[in-house]
């Protein structure tokens, strides 16, 4: 199931945030239609690869915008915030792993100047299979990618603008289907530079305001060091008995620090979608400094997002801890909401109040196995230690994201562990924050500011900007690969030109479709895969495309095997770990638990080891087999090459 | 082009990665995790330069990087010809 249920607003209806959403969402979704009803193209040239005229400085905020994802923009902040030190796992893996795009893969890639990464395998190792089996690989990640792209697309219509989920993702869906279809590659390049704008402004405006307030210095990134912030959250960390925010090591060991950034670096690079933007531009060159816009573009995000990520815990927790009970609102299915006023109340009044919670705990309880019960859904209405109501709380509890609970009935809610009376009056210990999703943190920053609703309902725009360009970009590498690897290349290879960018339409709406199913009924193992997509490209594609590049001598035979090791290990390993969500209908248990752990290595660092054995099976198998036909040899000295035939070959 | 400059070409480009990437590795392996916690000895405003150089300095270093690697091999493909 879905974590969100979406319920009729309990707040006022004119609420202006809502207003103002509606407005920015509407007005954006406007501009990337027409965008995309300007750059409608005819031919396959403009559908896959723009017509390779885009600037590099547009390329690289095209770039930047494919590459941040709804991850990037929502969850990010929110997962170092959780993770303190051991956040640059995600800093320095996806923007490390740039470097080696820029560096290994994309200058060469751009030379070779075909229209998808499969292309490059297939020429590169003379063999269909190792094109279907890059075409399957790139499909795969892209699907689970952009079924991850769709939800977050689904968590901003339904917590802004109250929309059902299905309905949010259907409109996005709609979208995506008009800018991509009509335009390809050109429209989707010129819709992720403005939502590349859109996301940016989403993402500094907020963190300038939040770091004003609790810095008093303007530039997040500035504030982040030179201010004491970051003393005064480990103090009142270290009181509520966690670990100090700015320790490394605490949620990862120091070898899984290194294998997670590892594989997160060398599997960014691998990314088809990524990899294809380098397609777009004019020349070797231009893909160079595209690379350098790009990684500038994206560093001003990644830079301010650790920032964010401290602030916001601070905050959060500053606001919650010690914050004051003022009414707790009971709803079953479609009745009347019960309201309980909690201040003020006698003794005994109160605890009438938390009799009917205990009651509706329990029926909830009953629903889980019985779909003949209605759920009850509580709220709890809060203001913060200084008498701020809280509103961002409750609307949050709505969306199912946040839960609290005063378990010990004292009218407060506590973040420290304590120790109450639960069922059976048996003693037990819990914090009274009984959940709170990482994504809360980027999405709530505003309203937890004070911020104007217009500010808001720009983080909506963005968060939708994100999720938009990026699933535009992976649309296309699934339309490509059906389309121009498979379809075109083994069923109808004399196709005319028409036809060719048709069929790329039909591969895009039945991309849409799949992606858009698994958005609304994501089936448990996507948001589990998504994480080791990054792994799983390191140990597969990474090594095959750096091998074809700098070495004249890997062949086919290495390329294949060492591919298929690494493939195979790595998902065997993660399929292992974590067999309880990846296969919940087979194991309720993972089958290797964190003690069996090879190495002690996790399931999100073991990529690495995979690429290890990718690159010596490859390279062992290819001495140990003929060396690869001249004109293979003679393609590898080509592409090395900046100059000559910088254009797209046809076929 | 001949054969010889092709050749010299390419090894003077491995030359410009393998020493970027050297300094890739050693800032982003190097000092924000192998040797994290010695470099937290050292602050940096009110930080830790582990944790700084963890979650910001290396970013940084990592977009100096890539322009470099774009300036450089301008160079190169003008010294060498090679440019379209």
């Amino acid at each position: 199931m879905f974590p969100l249920n979406v319920q009729q607003p309990i707040l006022a209806q004119a609420d202006p945030a809502r207003i103002w959403t509606w407005a920015f969402v509407g007005l954006t979704f406007a501009l990337y239609l027409y965008i995309g009803w300007r750059s409608r193209v005819r031919e396959t040239r403009g559908f896959y690869v723009a017509g390779q005229g885009v600037p590099a400085i547009a390329n690289g905020a095209a770039t930047a915008a494919d590459w941040m994802s709804a991850a990037s923009f929502i969850s990010m902040a929110g997962l170092i915030s959780f993770s303190g030190s051991d956040g640059s796992v995600y800093l320095m893996g996806w923007t490390g792993g740039y470097v080696l795009l820029a560096l290994l893969l994309a200058p060469y890639l751009r030379k070779f100047g075909h229209y998808t990464v499969p292309d490059f395998i297939g020429a590169r190792y003379y063999s269909d299979t190792a094109r279907v089996v890059a075409a399957m690989c790139a499909i795969f990640v892209s699907l689970t990618y952009v079924a991850g792209q769709m939800k977050g697309v689904g968590v901003v219509f339904s917590r802004f603008l109250e929309v059902e989920l299905w309905l949010g993702v259907v409109i996005g869906m709609g979208i995506v289907a008009f800018f991509a279809g009509l335009g390809g590659m050109k429209g989707i390049t010129w819709t992720q530079v403005v939502q590349y704008f859109v996301l940016i402004l989403a993402f500094l405006i907020p963190s300038i305001a939040i770091s004003s307030m609790l810095t008093q210095d303007p530039i997040p990134q500035s504030g982040f060091v030179f201010s004491d912030i970051s003393e005064r959250l480990n103090e009142v960390l270290l009181e509520l008995g966690e670990k100090e925010y700015t320790k490394p090591f605490g949620k990862f060991s120091q070898l899984n620090v290194f294998c997670i950034t590892a594989a997160l670096m060398f599997g960014t690079a691998g990314l088809p979608h990524v990899i294809v933007r380098f397609y777009t531009v004019k020349n070797v060159r231009a893909a160079r400094y595209s690379a350098v816009w790009a990684i500038i573009f994206i560093a001003v995000l990644y830079t301010t997002a650790p920032a964010l990520g401290l602030f916001a815990r601070y905050n959060l927790i500053k606001n919650l801890h010690q914050s004051t009970v003022t009414q707790i609102e009971l709803q079953t299915g479609e009745e009347k909401p019960q309201v309980f006023k909690f201040a003020d109340q006698s003794a005994s009044q109160q605890q009438a109040v938390f009799k009917a919670v205990q009651q509706a705990q329990q029926t909830n309880l009953r629903a889980e196995t019985d779909p003949a019960v209605a759920k009850t859904s509580i709220t709890y209405f809060l203001t913060s230690p200084d008498g701020k109501p809280l509103n961002w709380a409750t609307q949050w509890q709505n969306t199912g994201l946040l839960k609290v609970e005063d378990l010990d009935r004292d009218g407060h809610i506590n973040l420290k562990l304590i120790e109450f009376k639960g069922a059976d009056d048996k003693t037990e210990t819990r914090s009274e924050l009984a959940k709170i999703d990482k994504d809360i943190i980027v999405l709530s920053t505003p309203e937890v500011a004070g911020l104007p609703p217009w500010v808001i309902a720009l983080v909506a725009a963005g968060g939708l900007a994100a999720a938009l360009s990026t699933a535009a970009g992976l649309l296309l590498v699934i339309s490509s690969s059906l389309a121009h690897d498979l379809y075109i290349r083994f069923v109808e290879p004399n196709a005319t030109e028409a036809k060719k960018v048709r069929v790329g339409r039909i591969a895009i709406l039945l991309g849409i479709l799949v992606a858009g199913y698994f958005g609304i009924n994501p089936p448990g193992f996507v948001g589990e895969v998504v994480a080791f997509a990054f792994g799983l490209a390191a140990a597969s594609f990474f090594p095959v495309i750096f091998l074809g590049i700098f070495s004249t001598r890997v062949n086919r035979a290495g390329a294949v095997s060492g591919m298929i090791v690494g493939l195979v290990f790595t998902m065997t390993y993660i399929v292992l770990c974590t067999a309880d969500k990846v296969l919940p209908f087979l194991f309720d248990a993972p089958i290797l638990t964190q003690d069996q752990w090879l190495f002690g290595i996790s399931p999100q660092g073991i990529g690495t080891l995979g690429m290890l054995f990718n690159f010596v099976v490859t390279w062992v198998v290819s001495m140990c087999t003929p060396p690869p036909p001249e004109e293979v040899v003679a393609l590898v000295e080509r592409i090395r090459l900046p100059g000559e035939a910088g254009a797209a070959a046809d076929h | 082009m001949t054969d010889s400059s092709k050749k010299q070409y390419w090894r003077a480009n491995l030359k410009v990665v393998v020493i970027l990437l050297s300094i890739w590795f050693l800032v982003g392996f190097g000092l924000s995790i192998f040797f994290i916690e010695s470099m937290n000895l050292i602050s940096i405003g009110h930080l830790g330069l582990g944790f700084w150089m963890a979650q910001q300095g290396s970013i940084y270093i990592f977009v100096v990087l890539v322009l470099i690697y774009a300036l450089v091999m301008d160079r190169l493909d003008r010294k060498y010809k090679v440019s379209d």
